[in-house]
Formats: C-alpha cells, sequence, structure tokens
C-alpha cells in the first residue's frame, strides 16, 4: 500500500484530471466490429456507470480494460500517459482490478490465500501465512468486513461474501480503478445495501469504480456520472446522475443507427388453432405462473435480462427441467412433464441458447447432426439407413440454404449461422410443429442475421407455432405477434407486439427487477 | 423415437402455406446436381490405422529379425491371436463405454468372477447332467448383471463412472474369492473344454470368437441405431439429451454390454486355462484401456474405433510374443507398452488438432 500516493476523493463533476482516459478505442474480431469509437473517462474517487443494452459492447470494453483483448486502435490514458495493457497481470500492475460476473475466485483456498492469488507473500519459496492474513483482515476491515475470518474457505461463503474476497484482491494489488461487471446480479437486496456500503468506503479512498448494471435504480443511489454505449460506440459520456432523466437515458440506449429489417407477415387468422399452450407454468425459485398460447402461424416472443427466467420458461416447456406446476398442452393433448422424449415425440423442438455446448455433435458430419432425433425413424430394426438420413438432410439443407451445402463436412466448420439452419434443420426434418428458439442470433454475424429473420417468418406462415427469446428487445419485437416480458421470474407484461415498443419493454425489464 | 412418418414437405403444418410465397423454404425437393458422394465406410478410420499398421509391420520386423522362424511361423501367430482373443473381446467392449464417455475399470474383476461362478460345483454338475451351456449362460448373465449395476449407479445414481467401476473391481473380486474359497476351480466338464478348445479349419475357436464379436461389435458401432447413440451420448451427453436420445438407458446398456463381453471373456479363458480362479483377469482392464486408446478411441468419448481396437489389441500381444521369445522380462515388457501407450496418445493429439484446423 503506498499510501500517500493516493488522491483524496473530489467531488463528483469536479474538473480534476481524469485517471483513465479511453480515445477512440476500436476492436475489431475477423472484421467485425464489436467496438468502434469508445470514449470514457474516469475520475479518481467516482463511481462511474456504464450502460447499454446487451451487445453494445460493454463486455469488450472490459475486456480490454482488463488487458484481456488488445484494441484494433484507439488509445487508453492512465494518469495521463499511455498505457497498452498487453494481459490481465499486467492491466494489474497498472491499477486496474477486474471483477467479473463469474467471480474469480478458487473455492477450496481460504480467504487469504485467494487475496493473495498469484501473488502470495514468500520469503524462499515458503508462504508467509501470518503476514498474509494479518494484510488480509487489514483490507477486509477497510472493506469494513472486518468479521470476516481470513482463514474460512472461499467455497463456503455467499455470493455477496466472494465479491468481497474479489474486491480485497483488487486491492492487495494497490488497484485505484475496480471495474465490476453487473454485480448485483447475484445478490440480494441486503447484499446489495451491503456492496454499496462497501463501494463507498472505496471511493471515499479515492479508488475509481466502474460500475456496469442493468438496474436505473442502483445508478441513481451509487453512481456519480454515466457513459452510454450503443452498437460498439459511446453515445453519452459523463452525464451526471443527478441532472439525467430516465427517459433521456433509455432513449441513448436505444433506437439502433444500423435500422434492422424485420419481414412483414400477414396477422395470424382469430380462427388459428392453439398449438402450444402453457398454463401458469412455475419452476420453484426461477419463475413462477407463466401463461401463454402460441396459435399456428404465430410468433410469441420472451423479453428479459439474463437470470429473469426466460431460457429456463422454454427449457421447461420442452421438458428439459421439470415444472413444479403448471401444464402444457401440445394441439390440446397434456404433456407428460419433465420428460425430453415425451416433447419431442408431441412435436416440440428446442433450438437451445448454447448452441455448440447443448445442440450440436461438433465432430459428426452435418447429416447426422440434423437426423440426431430421427435416425431412429430412417432406420430399417436396428439397422442405420444413412443413404435415407443424407437425402432427407440433403432436402433441409436446400431448403434452408445452408452453406457449404455438403452433408457430411464436420458441422464445426460451419459457420454460426448456418449451424443454427442446421439445428432447425433437425426439428423440420422430425416434423416439429412448435419450435422453441433460445437466442437464434446469438453467435450469428449480422447479415446472417436477416436470413434467420426471414426463416423465422417462414417457419411461422406455414403454420408453426414459434417461440423466441432474445436479449435483443428489438428482435423480439421485431419478430413477435405477441411480446411476454419476464422480470424476475414474473410475467411483468403481455400484451401484441405492435402495442409496445422498445422503450417500454426496457423500462418493464428494468424497473421490473430493481433491488 | 416416434415410428410416424414425417410429413413430406416439413415445414407444413395444418396451416396450408401460402402458394405465392417466395421463400427459401419453397425450395424444397430432391437436391439439383450429383446426389451426395457415397463415402467408403473406411474412410477417416483407415487413414487413423495406418499409424497403427506401420506400428505392427515395425514390431513383426523386429520379432522375424530376433526371432527368426520361430516368429514368423503360423504356430506363433496363432499363439500371438489366443493370446489376443481375451484382450480383445474385453476391450470391444471397453470400445463402446469409452466412446459413450465412460470408462470401465471393473472388467476383469467381472471377468474373474464370471469365470469363478461358471465353474463353481454346483454349476458344473447341473452342466454335466444337462449342457455346457449353462456354464457359459452362467458366465455371460453373471458379467452382464455386473454391468447393469454398473450402469444403473453411473447413469441413474450419477455416480462417477471412475468411482463406481473402481467399487465393481473391488467388490466383484471379493465376491469371486468367497465363492471360489480362494481355491482354483478345475473345469470337469469335458465337453466344455472339447467344445472351446478345438479348432475350426485350423483356427482355434476363441480366436474365432474374438474375431466374431469384433465384427458384431464393428457392426453395431458404425451400422446400427445403437452405434449412433453411443457417439452421440460420448461426443454431447447435453445435446443428445436435447435431441430426445434417452442417455440415461443408453447410458446402461453400454455398461451392461461391457459386463456381457467380459462373460464372453470370462467363457475363453476357462477354456486357454481349464480352471475358473478369483484371480482371472487381474489387471486386464489397463491392458485394455491401454489397447482401446492406443486403437484411435478417444478417451473423451464421441468418437471409437473398433478396427483401431482390434490393431491394439494385437499390437500388444505381437509386443508380449516378441519379447517372450526373446527371453526378455515382463519388466522390460512393461516399459516398452508405457512408451507404446505414450507415443500412441501424442500421435492422436496432433492428429486431432490438424483435422480441427482445417
Amino acid at each position: 500500500m503506498v499510501e500517500d500516493d493516493r488522491t483524496r476523493a473530489d467531488a463528483p463533476g469536479s474538473s480534476t484530471a481524469p485517471l483513465l482516459a479511453v480515445r477512440g478505442i476500436v476492436k475489431e474480431f475477423s472484421g467485425v466490429r464489436a467496438l468502434d469509437g469508445v470514449d470514457l473517462d474516469v475520475r479518481p474517487g467516482e463511481v462511474h456507470c456504464l450502460l447499454g443494452q446487451n451487445g453494445a459492447g460493454k463486455s469488450t470494453l472490459i475486456k480490454v480494460l482488463a488487458g484481456a483483448h488488445r484494441p484494433t486502435s484507439g488509445t487508453v490514458e492512465w494518469r495521463g500517459q499511455e498505457v497498452r495493457p498487453s494481459s490481465p497481470v499486467d492491466a494489474l500492475r497498472t491499477g486496474i482490478a477486474t471483477m467479473y460476473q463469474e467471480l474469480d475466485v478458487v473455492d477450496g483456498l481460504t480467504v487469504a490465500e485467494n487475496v493473495y492469488l498469484g501473488h502470495e507473500l514468500s520469503r524462499g519459496g515458503v508462504t508467509r501465512r501470518h503476514d498474509a492474513h494479518a494484510r488480509t483482515r487489514e483490507l477486509l476491515r477497510r472493506l469494513g468486513h472486518g468479521d470476516l475470518s481470513p482463514t474460512r474457505e472461499v467455497g463456503t461463503l455467499s455470493a455477496a461474501g466472494k465479491q468481497v474476497v474479489s474486491m480485497a484482491r483488487a486491492l492487495s494489488h494497490d488497484a485505484r480503478l475496480i471495474v465490476m461487471d453487473e454485480p448485483s446480479a447475484v445478490l440480494d437486496s441486503e447484499e446489495v445495501a451491503n456492496l454499496f456500503r462497501v463501494v463507498r468506503q472505496l471511493t471515499a479512498d479515492g479508488v475509481a469504480v466502474l460500475y456496469i448494471s442493468h438496474r436505473l435504480e442502483e445508478i441513481r443511489q451509487i453512481g456519480d456520472r454515466i457513459t452510454v454505449l450503443k452498437d460498439g460506440r459511446t453515445v453519452a459520456s459523463g452525464l451526471p446522475v443527478a441532472g439525467t432523466p430516465t427517459a433521456d437515458l433509455i432513449r441513448l440506449m436505444t433506437g439502433r443507427s444500423v435500422q434492422r429489417v424485420f419481414p412483414s407477415r400477414p396477422p395470424v387468422p382469430a380462427d388459428a388453432p392453439a398449438l402450444l399452450e402453457v398454463r401458469d407454468l412455475a419452476l420453484r425459485g426461477v419463475f413462477s405462473d407463466v401463461s401463454f398460447t402460441v396459435r399456428a402461424g404465430e410468433v410469441v416472443g420472451l423479453a428479459g435480462l439474463v437470470g429473469s427466467g426466460r431460457s429456463e420458461v422454454l427449457e421447461t416447456v420442452y421438458g428439459a427441467r421439470r415444472a413444479t406446476a403448471g401444464e402444457v398442452l401440445v394441439d390440446g393433448r397434456k404433456l407428460r412433464q419433465g420428460s425430453v422424449p415425451t416433447a419431442v415425440r408431441a412435436g416440440i423442438g428446442l433450438a437451445p441458447e448454447e448452441r455448440k455446448a447443448q445442440g450440436l455433435l461438433l465432430d459428426e458430419p452435418v447429416y447426422r447432426n440434423i437426423t440426431l432425433s430421427t435416425f431412429s425413424r430412417f432406420a430399417r430394426g436396428p439397422v442405420l439407413d444413412e443413404r435415407a438420413e443424407r437425402a432427407r438432410a440433403r432436402e433441409q439443407i436446400d431448403a434452408l440454404d445452408v452453406r457449404p451445402a455438403d452433408t457430411d463436412r464436420a458441422i464445426r466448420t460451419l459457420s454460426g449461422g448456418n449451424q443454427q439452419k442446421a439445428m432447425l434443420a433437425r426439428w423440420l426434418v422430425h416434423g416439429c410443429r412448435v419450435l422453441l428458439l433460445d437466442e437464434p442470433t446469438r453467435g450469428v454475424d449480422v447479415g446472417a442475421r436477416a436470413e434467420m429473420y426471414a426463416l423465422v417468418n417462414d417457419l411461422a406462415r406455414a403454420g408453426n407455432a414459434v417461440v423466441v427469446v432474445s436479449s435483443e428487445i428489438e428482435e423480439v419485437l421485431g419478430l413477435a405477434d405477441h411480446v411476454l416480458v419476464l422480470a424476475e421470474g414474473r410475467v411483468v407484461h403481455s400484451g401484441p407486439a405492435a402495442q409496445i415498443d422498445e422503450h417500454r419493454v426496457l423500462d418493464l425489464v428494468m424497473e421490473g427487477s430493481a433491488a | 423415437m416416434s415410428e410416424q412418418q414425417p410429413p413430406p414437405l416439413s415445414t407444413a403444418g395444418s396451416v396450408p402455406p401460402d402458394p405465392d410465397r417466395e421463400t427459401p423454404l419453397a425450395r424444397t425437393g430432391p437436391a439439383p446436381g450429383a446426389p451426395p458422394a457415397r463415402r467408403s465406410p473406411f474412410s477417416g478410420g483407415a487413414g487413423r490405422s495406418i499409424g497403427l499398421v506401420i506400428a505392427l509391420a515395425a514390431l513383426c520386423v523386429v520379432g522375424y529379425a530376433t526371432a527368426g522362424e520361430r516368429f514368423a511361423s503360423v504356430d506363433n501367430l496363432l499363439t500371438i491371436l489366443r493370446l489376443a482373443a481375451v484382450y480383445g473381446v474385453l476391450a470391444v467392449g471397453m470400445t463402446f463405454v469409452i466412446t459413450g464417455g465412460g470408462i470401465d475399470l471393473s472388467v476383469g474383476s467381472v471377468l474373474g468372477l464370471a469365470s469363478v461362478w461358471a465353474t463353481t460345483l454346483a454349476t458344473q454338475t447341473i452342466a454335466a447332467d444337462f449342457h455346457w451351456i449353462v456354464m457359459v449362460s452362467t458366465a455371460l448373465l453373471v458379467g452382464t448383471a455386473c454391468g447393469v449395476v454398473n450402469g444403473v449407479l453411473i447413469a441413474y445414481g450419477r455416480v462417477v463412472a471412475f468411482i463406481a467401476t473402481l467399487a465393481m473391481l473391488v467388490a466383484a473380486r471379493g465376491l469371486a474369492e468367497i465363492i471360489a474359497n480362494r481355491r482354483t476351480q478345475i473345469v470337469t466338464v469335458r465337453p466344455f473344454l472339447e467344445t472351446f478348445q478345438a479348432s475350426v479349419l485350423g483356427i482355434p475357436v476363441i480366436v474365432w470368437m474374438f474375431g466374431l464379436v469384433a465384427l458384431g461389435g464393428w457392426f453395431l458401432l458404425n451400422r446400427t441405431t445403437f452405434g449412433r447413440r453411443t457417439v452421440a451420448v460420448g461426443g454431447n451427453p447435453e445435446a443428445a439429451r436435447l435431441a430426445g436420445i434417452k442417455v440415461q438407458r443408453h447410458t446402461t446398456y453400454l455398461y451392461a454390454l461391457a459386463g456381457l463381453t467380459a462373460g464372453i471373456a470370462a467363457v475363453m479363458m476357462l477354456a486357454r486355462t481349464t480352471a475358473g480362479s478369483s484371480t482371472n483377469g487381474q489387471l486386464y482392464e489397463l491392458d485394455t484401456i491401454a489397447a482401446v486408446v492406443v486403437g484411435g478411441t478417444l478417451l473423451a468419448g464421441g468418437r471409437g474405433t473398433i478396427v483401431g481396437t482390434v490393431f491394439g489389441v494385437i499390437i500388444f500381444a505381437t509386443l508380449t510374443n516378441v519379447f517372450t521369445q526373446n527371453n526378455l522380462s515382463i519388466s522390460a515388457q512393461s516399459i516398452a507398452k508405457g512408451a507404446i501407450i505414450v507415443i500412441a496418445v501424442l500421435l492422436q493429439q496432433r492428429f486431432a488438432a490438424r483435422s480441427r484446423s482445417t
């Protein structure tokens, strides 16, 4: 700790020299611009909030600051000097510590061991446990958690406790800026209050905090200034928290500069039969009282933040999770709960959120991925008929325009959009009429998205019932006929997509989950 | 899996599609251009096997150079195959378990238990009165039952495969000792020995059995729905589950299959040693796993090759034979085996890295 080096906290808004000045950062990933000109100033001792929708570039920016990504162009100045953090260790040495959402603490080690992980206090290779404990105790006291024992095993702590350990680690590196990525997402309201106390303690010591959260209410409580990102660009920087109305913030976050095209579709006829009915579905501790109906030819969208329960609703309808209450009906027939084979037999198909981890056999050829749930149907008894499988897969490859149109190529080699088409092809071969699409455009590049939207449209027009979950509100509104907004496992809005706009949904999502 | 026929136009639901729409989905129909190229069933597999062929050839060269005619004789070839047969049958079952993402450490012990159970006084008395088939079915039943216990513990009890089968390794050996009372049980049923020690067309019956099991295994893995499920379950269990495959049930089948092969191997062991003993099959699990891995089956699951496994088993048997012919110690042989395992796995990783980058 270098005590005399510390600048005292300045009143927010005063004209101190910035601690961190980010200028025109651009980050490209194989031609795609994740960041396209980000500016950011952080002053010593302030809580600077970073706002932006999913995909706005917040995570990429954090990774650039943490030294995990190198920017394609642009500069980062630290106390007036240009720095180029080339690795996480490098960034730490500079004075920037990052608390990721998935806390990087080791459960099997003690609090003190975690705090000094990677820079253990040692003499000749022997750890100086006593010193480490004493110093950890001091750091914890500074954070207002002097009651936490340095010898406690971290695995026994709550998420809130682990955050404190993570912050103590940042302080042990003498960090002057701590980046917190949605720290409140895993905390209950009391723990959030505690977190804020700690944050105030830090800022009083002159440490700056870059605070990322979706919850406007929290930002109002803790933040000093706000920077808003949209589509990889800074659209507003250094807004004072006190003087900026919520409506302005939401307007800044929405309204895309790149207009996306959603194909139009005739309205669903009133007499279209209900293919999927979900009644009072609940999964204890995750969501409750979710009801909706999807008619043939209709697209229903679920909007909500990560953790709102939207993916879990799909997985429960699909039988991959066992509902604690409620029922699912397909074509008017009630499904046995908690059985994927039952749901699949009834004609429900799921394109899961994590396509690679949950959907595909990456080293297997495209056609086997397409026929993964139907190969036994083509078989004569137990003997596979790969010729028939290939032919059927080929039909769908051509119909959905999967590229390259090769049945035998390992699916790993296809782009995200084409892998997603292969997932859909699986259920089309099966003859599914209820399609659950979880984040259908995740990992799909911008050009291929339009194709995916057209595809969803076509599926609906062909008389299927489609449910779409997406983090991108614009996508849900653009695709769906009917929208459900979920916040913390509750449906806070249900109505026609035409009667609600992006601002209102974002408002509901953020208000609904305010701690 | 549903047995219903898929509708001709896959996207069509009960609402008829708009006839005017100009969409990619409207372009369903037979593929334009040439039909998809049929690939040889051996493509890829054969590519991977080339290293194994070279290794085996090199071993044979060394064998011929050091032992001459003693090595390169029909008799010696049959000796090698007889040695390979018991391991080979175990290894076929193991290939399925490993391809399915698991591991079975208990096959050696289960072999021992099956061999003891099939040769108890009671079993042999009934077999002598009735038919040797009683002994064979006892061995197969015991083996399969142990496999089912493994499978249920792993699939439904969610015990890690390593632990569940380690427990079976210890327990089956203990049970075998209790049943045999630590004595060697000589096979007295003559027809059993006459049947399994015979040769057909100059080739010992147990070598035929190995061949048939390997052939059956190859067909099962590469040509049936069972094999496809095995690859799916081992390659990505979550994807398999979400595609509607009954992963738990299939996992149970895989361990049952490994148990069944342990039972078959026990019968072959009885034919070779003419005695049931609780020490039969000790440490066989290690050689079996080594042969499977050397053969090119991915220890992580999702890719398996019976052809490779057969090569792996024969390479190890030839190695043993060459060392024995030259009066080299078992210890030196173990060092050579260790080296082969490491080299094979290193080569595999190279191969995997290359196939992934293309």
